[in-house]
Order: structure tokens, then sequence, then C-alpha cells
């Protein structure tokens, strides 16, 4: 009787044993067509890049090019050098970089600044100044864009890079508020009142004794306001034109530009650098990038 | 005077956050607020105008499209987005090997911007080049895609490039939650007898109510906010087919030049953000409280 039941447990374990290789192999085969389907875009993209037009016109999407061709990326990068209508992706490249440096800058800043007094300096009523704050990672910016086209013409700063550095400036410091809120709220406040006791002021107390814990957070919020800032197009497009437009702006406009033959090999070149310096940033630093996103993703 | 300024450093610091967001976030919002209440053209007219832009808004075909288009492309982005991602999220739980690798290459199109995305897609999905060709020489003759060129399909590809892009995100929110379970209830839940499909669907995702809840917030408010993914792939063609209230919106103001309807436009998506928001910050309030 006892071996009975022992040889059919084993073949219940013998038959779920084949009936898991098989989820294993069905499971394996999912996840890699999905990550075929989320690669194909940018295989596609870079093999276009690397084609010439005659190339694109007789291949297909996949077809691999015949050599590596970096003429449309040069094309893309600094234009064909026929002066008027020529677009081309250098100058944007920087405007962009020039806005978002000093936008991360300051929001990061502001936002650390605002935490540590909501989280360690606590006052009456400090809870609403928080979702005060907050609600500004929700509003449809599309609410605020008429009064801030009229404000940045009233400053004279309308189509230029300082103004797109106000506005990332100000619409990123509810978001970095979360950020350093969220943090400094885990670090113990016991640390803090025996700092104070010691005759430690507000801004030693930061700087001493939050500011050394806190590259975490700043990565996180940095990385955060940088992918934001660098890929923003609304603001972008209703505040700059022209020369002081930001590189999506810039991307836009070369692919919705109708000259006579449409340049996909140049489209996609363009759009890989415009989406380089975020790749990157994920690449390297993935772990934050998901951090943030997954504590604070709340903009669209 | 020092003392003074001692005590109330805290709020001093906190003056110059509170003030720009006061007045950029809440008085640009009662300002485009008044303004929807006026008859403003090109500059905006400071007498009141009763409701009229509304009527406008309500009747104008452009608008009812764009609303419309909202709400299918919300439905499927929404619907496809939290199957792909609960699915991609359950998978990679089954200690998979390479699932750094693969959990990069689903997120990766995070990091892109719409627009990036956008160009991309459009260039994939044009008729002449893209798909279709690659169908018709692999043999399919008669194969047709044509949906971006199509008035009835187009909304579709903005669908297909929009979950492209978010349902990675979907995946971490839930994979998040699911490493968050502690392995007991697994187990406790094998040792009764329960299969892995019933772990899921009876105990595990019941538990992931929170992070549908989430998803579903940011998911809803990314579709509503949607510009510049059809900007870059449609433009709102063939035609005004893909028109959405972001797009309507930006073109009501600034190629329209009716800023005054444009306002009540940007009001309407500010209320239907607000009644999926504030019930969010509020449960999420309670949470925190509760803890």
């Amino acid at each position: 009787m006892q071996d009975k039941i022992n040889t059919s447990y084993k073949q219940l374990e013998q038959r779920s044993k084949y009936t898991n290789m098989f989820l294993r192999w069905f499971l394996y085969l999912v996840l890699i067509l999905f990550a075929l389907y989320f690669i194909f875009p940018l295989y596609v993209m870079i093999v276009t890049s690397l084609k010439t037009m005659e190339e694109i016109r007789q291949g297909t999407l996949l077809t691999w090019p015949s050599g590596l061709n970096f003429d449309s990326w040069a094309v893309a990068w600094g234009g064909r050098g026929y002066g008027a209508g020529d677009t081309f992706l250098k100058p944007y490249f920087w405007n962009s970089i020039k806005m978002v440096v000093p936008a991360v800058f300051f929001s990061t800043f502001i936002g650390a600044m605002t935490g540590y007094v909501l989280t360690k300096w606590r006052f009456k009523g400090d809870q609403w100044v928080f979702l005060f704050l907050l609600f500004g990672c929700f509003i449809p910016f599309q609410a605020i864009l008429l009064p801030m086209a009229r404000t940045l013409g009233v400053l004279g700063i309308s189509n230029s890079v300082i103004g797109l550095v106000l506005v990332h400036t100000v619409y990123g410091i509810p978001f970095t508020t979360l950020f350093f809120r969220n943090y400094y709220i885990s670090v113990p406040t016991e640390l803090v009142k025996a700092a104070r006791i010691d005759g430690a002021g507000f801004f030693k107390i930061f700087f001493k004794i939050l500011l050394p814990i806190s590259a975490p957070i700043i990565v996180v919020t940095v990385i955060w306001q940088f992918t934001q800032i660098w890929n923003d197009f609304l603001f972008g497009s209703t505040f700059s034109f022209g020369e002081a437009a930001p590189i999506q702006v810039a991307l836009n406009n070369m692919v919705l530009s109708s000259t006579s033959v449409k340049e996909y090999n140049v489209d996609m070149a363009s759009a890989i650098i415009a989406g380089v310096p975020t790749l990157i940033v994920y690449v390297l630093a993935g772990k934050y990038f998901i951090r943030g996103l997954t504590s604070g993703a709340v903009k669209g | 005077m020092f003392k003074w300024l001692e005590k109330n450093l805290p709020k001093i610091v906190m003056a110059p956050a509170v003030g720009l967001i006061g007045w950029f976030v809440y008085g640009f919002v009662l300002w485009t607020l008044y303004i929807s209440f006026t008859n403003s053209k090109i500059l905006p007219k400071y007498e009141l105008w009763g409701v009229g832009q509304y009527v406008k808004l309500w009747g104008s075909r452009k608008w009812l499209i764009a609303v419309d288009n909202l709400l299918i492309f919300t439905a499927l982005f929404l619907i496809f987005c939290v199957v792909i991602g609960i699915i991609l999220a359950i998978f990679l739980d089954q200690k998979i090997r390479a699932e750094g690798v693969l959990r990069t290459i689903y997120l990766y199109p995070m990091a892109l911007s719409f627009i990036v995305t956008g160009t991309a897609w459009k260039w994939i999905l044009n008729p002449t080049l893209g798909i279709q060709k690659m169908f018709i020489d692999w043999g399919f003759e008669n194969f047709t895609f044509d949906w971006l060129v199509n008035r009835e399909m187009a909304i579709y590809t903005i669908v297909i490039a929009g979950v492209w892009q978010s349902a990675g995100f979907v995946m971490a929110l839930f994979l998040a939650g699911l490493r968050s379970v502690e392995d007991e209830i697994v187990k406790a839940a094998k040792i009764d007898g329960a299969n892995l499909f019933t772990v899921y669907w009876k105990i595990l995702l019941p538990m992931m109510r929170p992070v549908f809840f989430t998803s579903f917030v940011i998911l809803v408010h990314i579709s509503i906010k949607s510009y510049d993914l059809i900007v870059a792939l449609t433009q709102g063609g063939p035609g005004i087919s893909t028109t959405m209230p972001a797009l309507y919106m930006t073109q009501t103001a600034f190629h329209k030049s009716q800023v005054g309807l444009s306002a009540a436009s940007a009001m309407m998506m500010f209320m239907a953000v607000a009644a999926v928001i504030i019930p969010y910050l509020y449960s999420e309030l309670r949470r925190e409280n509760a803890r």
C-alpha cells in the first residue's frame, strides 16, 4: 500500500516536472517575443540611419545596411552646408544643454530645501503646504500655457533659453519637493534634534547632516528632472521658436519640413541623436531612473 | 530682529517655492478660468461674457471628435498597458534568467521623448516603405497596413506607439508590488494545494489593488495630457481625425487665436484630471496617515 502511494506521488511529481518544463519554455517564449516588440523600433531606427535612401527603397525595415555609413548622421548633426533652409540639430542640442543644466540645478536645490523644511522643521499646517505643492505635479499644463506665454512676454524672456529655464524650474518644484520630502522623512529626526541642542543652525544641519546622506535621492531627482526637461516638447514648442528652440522641437520641425524627398535615414539619425542623452543616463543609472519613476511618476 | 529671523528661517526658506507655485500654478489656473468666461480672441479681454465659450466648445465638431478620440485612446491605452504590464511582471517574477536585461529592454522606451517615439513609429507605420512593404516583400502581396493615413484607423496607431512607450512602466510598478509580498503567503497557498495560476489570480493580484489604482491614475493622466505623440505621429490628421483635447487647446489658442475658447477647453482638461487626481491624493494621504 505504502509503495503504491509512493509511486503515484512520484508519477505526479514526474508529470508536474514535464508541465513545469513546458511552462518555462512558454514563459521564455512570451518574454522574448515581447522583448523583440520593444527592441524592434530601436533596431529599425539604427539600421535605417545607416542606410542610403537607395538601400531604403530597395530593402525592408529589417534589412541589414550594406556598411557603416554615417553620412546621414553627419547631415542630421551638422547639415548639408547650403545655408538657408538647412536645419540640423547641433545648435538646438546646445540649447537643450543650456536649458537643462540650470533648470535641473535650481529645481533640485529648491526641492531639497523645501523637503528639508517639511520634514525636519515642521510647522503648523505643513501638511497642507505639502499638499498645496504636490497638486502642482498633476495639473495639465494646458491650463497654464496662456498666462505663461503672456508672463514670459511681459518679462521680455519669451522665445529664449532663460524663459524655458524659468518654466522648467517652476514646474519641477512639486516633483523635486516630493522626492526629497519622502526621502528625508525616513531620516531620524533625533539626529536633527541632537544637533540643534548642540547649537547647530538651520543651514549647518542641512549641509553637515542631511546633505552628506542625500546622494541617492539627489541622483534620483537629477535623473528625473533631466529626463523630463530634455524630453519636454509642450513648453519648448509653445514658448520658443526659431533659434532658441530646444532639441525636441528642432527634431519635430526637421521631420515635418517637407522638402522634395523625404530622407528617412536623416530623420532616424536625428531621432537617435535627440534620444541618446536620456538613453545613456537610463543605461548607466537605470536603478535610479526606475526609482524616480515608481515613486513620483505622475507627469506625462 | 535676529531672533525673529532665526525663528522664522524655515518659513522664509519655504516662501519662494510656495510663492512660485501659488503664482504660476494656482494663480495661472484661476486666470485661465476667468478668461474662459470672457469673449477673448487674440488678446485677452476682461469683461465677463458668461458661459458662451463652453457652449461654443461643446457645439464644436472638432472638440467632440477630440473628446471621442480621448475616450477611445484612454480605454485602449489603459487595457493594453495594464494587461501587458501584468503579464510581463508575473512572468519576470518566476526567477527568470537574464531578468535584468529583459527588464531594461521593456522599460527603455520610457527614457525616450514622445517626439522620438513618434518619429520612429511614423517611419515604421508609413505605408510606402514601412511595415506594409516589409510584408509585401516577404511574399504577402495583398498585405495592406495603412492605418496612419486612414481616417478611421489613425487613432489606433497612436495607441500602438503609446502602449509601446508606457507598458514597461506598468510592468515596473507591478513587479515592485509583487516583490513586496512576503514569500510565506505564496508558500502557504501552495501547501494548501493551490497551483501557480490560482496563487496569482486569487491571492496576489487582489493584493495589488493599490498598484492597479496607481497605474490607472498615471495612465489616465498621461492620456489626457497626450500631445507630443500626436504632433509627432499624425499632427491630428488625416484631416482632424486624430485631434485630442491637448492638441485642440494649443491649436485654438496659437493658430486660430481664440484665446477664450482655448481657455475653456483647457479648463475642461483641468477638471477631467482633477476628477481622477483628487480621490487619488485623498486616498494616498489617508494611507500615509494610517501608517
